[in-house]
């Protein structure tokens, strides 16, 4: 018996079928392509793989992981360091005091400007760290709190005392032993950040500034007043205004001192929280006062005779870049050695006359005076005792801390 | 089967000298998709995957991360930042009818009666992008700057004191307010405008200007029935390329608004960044994403212009 089929086509009806799907105007259409490659999206996307991504603990090695030292057999050492923080000559092409390093160890620096940002860099260097491999840099330059991150995730080197005679001896009292880092095992400061009150003279007009108190209680200067987005500085500098110790607070320290920035916020006291570019509002007056970088301060100074800055009698707070060796770097004894070069008075005056950051180095004084005298006298560069005595710095927190404390300061500034 | 086997015998294939051209037709347009596909597939699917993977995704840096399908996650983050999200699709809203009110006379005026000029006043529209995003919103600073000439004017005109009740600026100044963020959007996505509306307005024939003289229509007949539905698809397009990249935007809010303007995007880049909160950080853009397919899928069925766009 055959089978009943309704409509049945020719073989040949049913190839000119199949071939206009292939073909015609209905094989290419946008929308069936859309749903194919939705249809496509989510097969590769299923469920299944969308769980396979996760993301792996960030580490746990304890003490860095070396890699074979090629020092001896390559003479040459890679350094990233962030923009515009090296001495230059008048061409700009030139870096002075790496010259004078490579020409008396005959070791080769491959000088990379590729730091903008600690976060950015984070982001960039994780994937080869987190997967134990070389990221191609033998030193980088990190501030404190990223530098304490890698050294508890087990990211960066332990450096060897024996390749370090200058740095040891040389490095100055109150750099040797920050709480993430105790007697510099891992990590050397390559300059000092001191963050300072700036003002600008002109847009004060006469009104008087003394303490961090009157930028956020004056109410002449509502909605003149920049606070910076470093939550370690702004934080610190106001802690030390409210009687607090940046190196020992305790949460409910942090919650009050954020809760005295909020009143100042909601009076509409702060215009607003910047990153560098409080350098612009200053400069143009839209900020009377602002929390500031001192290295910025001493340059905007030399630009716009209004610019100044204090040093609240509460203290001021002081971070560090610091150079770090990575895991899996190939030239750990070279990194040594040029990270040690830096700490020999000569090579430090001449950077510290170049960059005007505070310099981590004892005994440059003389050398920096032989280059340039003001420099030399400037406590925003070398720290006189008196200044030293008032720096603190922030305790390091853990990673629990850091994203609540992190969150409760991005609330502050609105995001 | 037994139909299959009683089956006339099928015709001989075409004769084989056909054939190559018809073939190589068949798949010119998949091997022409085939780049554009990958790329979609690599810089798109896969990480719009990887995103939505970390949003159910809970943990710390030090522990690692792992799917554990936390939805609440999603919740949790609208229900905290919901005020940047309104904000967000407020500011790129005004900067979007801005960016019209400002573009379509401009568009209208290059397309109709440039003349000789039209060339050169396209090139003064695309030029800003000569010079990068950053500072050309920095540059506002300085235009916008307090005491400045823009803001002194604004003042002695009192035209601060009325934006002030209206809450769009504070006090004296127009620089960290609501106002300096949308001005600052509308300047930096008004090209975006610009060109779309051109391209449609550029294309209309004059003659049909012409025509609704001919019948009578005054000026402002024949711009309302004739030019501004003919110039519906730039509009359209105009408004959308306009208003996504806006309402993600997080730069103008950064540099030119303060504390009280910070937008979604400022949220992303700082749970993503500062707070590393990767899971709130990809909840919040798939948020953000799905807030602007729904809301350009309604515009988009009103406007009445699936096929344009």
């Amino acid at each position: 018996m055959e089978q009943y089929e309704p409509d049945r086509l020719s073989p040949a009806q049913e190839a000119a079928v199949r071939r206009s799907f292939r073909n015609g105007r209905a094989a290419l259409t946008r929308r069936s392509l859309l749903r194919a490659s939705t249809g496509g999206a989510l097969a590769v996307g299923g469920l299944g793989a969308l769980s396979a991504c996760g993301i792996p603990a960030a580490g746990n090695t304890q003490g860095g992981v070396p890699a074979e030292d090629h020092s001896k057999e390559e003479k040459s050492v890679s350094f990233s360091n962030w923009t515009e923080y090296m001495d230059v000559d008048e061409t700009g092409r030139q870096h002075p005091t790496l010259e004078a390093f490579t020409e008396r160890t005959g070791i080769e620096v491959k000088y990379t400007e590729d730091i903008n940002d600690n976060t950015e860099f984070f982001g960039k260097i994780k994937p080869q760290l987190a997967a134990g491999q070389d990221t191609g840099r033998d030193v980088i330059v990190l501030t404190d709190w990223l530098a304490a991150r890698l050294i508890r995730l087990g990211w960066v080197q332990k450096l060897d005392p024996a390749n370090l005679p200058n740095a040891f001896a040389n490095l100055s009292p109150q750099f040797r032993s920050p709480d993430w880092d105790p007697g510099r095992a891992y990590s050397y400061p390559w300059q000092g950040i001191a963050t300072v009150i700036a003002y600008n003279k002109k847009a004060l007009d006469g009104i008087e500034v003394k303490t961090l108190s009157d930028l956020l209680d004056n109410p002449k200067l509502k909605g003149r007043v920049g606070l910076l987005t470093e939550m370690r500085d702004t934080m610190g500098l106001t802690l030390l205004d409210m009687g607090k110790e940046p190196e020992k607070f305790t949460a409910d320290d942090f919650d009050a001192a954020l809760a005295r920035l909020q009143r100042a916020v909601d009076k509409g006291q702060v215009r607003r929280f910047t990153g560098n570019d409080y350098t612009a509002d200053i400069t143009k007056g839209d900020f009377a006062a602002c929390v500031a970088w001192a290295g910025d301060v001493v340059q905007l100074k030399a630009d716009n005779p209004d610019i100044d800055f204090l040093i609240p009698d509460s203290g001021y707070m002081m971070s560090s870049d610091n150079l770090l060796v990575p895991n899996k770097a190939r030239h750990k004894t070279n990194a040594e050695r040029l990270i040690d070069y830096y700490f020999e008075p000569r090579a430090a005056a001449e950077l510290a006359a170049y960059i005007n950051f505070v310099c981590p180095v004892e005994g440059v004084k003389d050398e920096l005076a032989k280059i340039d005298e003001d420099a030399a006298n400037n406590p925003l560069i070398l720290p006189d005792k008196a200044m030293q005595a008032k720096s603190r710095a922030f305790r390091s927190l853990s990673s629990k801390e850091e994203t609540e404390f992190e969150e409760k300061f991005a609330k502050l500034t609105g995001a | 089967m037994a139909t299959l086997t009683q089956a006339p015998p099928v015709a001989p294939p075409p004769a084989p000298e056909k054939r190559p051209p018809r073939r190589r037709g068949r798949w010119t347009p998949y091997l022409l998709l085939l780049p554009g596909l990958l790329w979609l597939l690599v810089f798109f699917a896969l990480p719009v995957i990887y995103q939505a993977s970390t949003s159910v995704q809970t943990g710390s840096l030090e522990q690692g991360y792992e799917v554990t399908w936390h939805f609440a996650t999603y919740w949790e983050a609208l229900s905290e930042y919901w005020p940047q999200f309104v904000r967000s699709v407020l500011y790129a809203a005004s900067a979007t009818v801005l960016c019209l009110l400002l573009g379509y006379p401009l568009a209208y005026l290059i397309a109709f009666r440039a003349g000789r000029w039209r060339n050169l006043i396209m090139i003064l529209v695309i030029a800003p992008f000569f010079t990068s995003f950053l500072i050309r919103t920095l540059a506002w600073k300085t235009i916008l700057a307090d005491g400045g000439p823009v803001v002194d004017a604004l003042n002695a005109l009192h035209v601060l004191d009325v934006t002030a009740w209206l809450g769009w600026t504070a006090g004296d100044r127009v620089l960290a307010t609501p106002l300096a963020v949308v001005c600052g959007l509308t300047y930096n996505f008004l090209p975006f405008m610009i060109l779309p509306l051109y391209t449609s307005l550029e294309r209309i024939d004059p003659r049909l200007h012409e025509a609704a003289n001919d019948l009578y229509a005054k000026p402002s007949t024949t711009f309302r029935r004739v030019t501004f539905p003919l110039s519906m698809p730039g509009v359209v397009s105009g408004t959308l390329l306009t208003f996504i990249p806006a309402s993600g935007d997080y730069i103008n809010s950064d540099l030119l608004g303060s504390t009280d303007t910070r937008m979604v995007g400022n949220v992303i880049q700082s749970q993503f960044l500062r707070i590393l909160d990767y899971p709130t950080a990809a909840a919040l853009s798939f948020i953000l994403m799905a807030a602007i397919l729904a809301i350009v899928t309604l515009y988009i069925r009103k406007s009445g212009t699936e096929d344009l766009v």
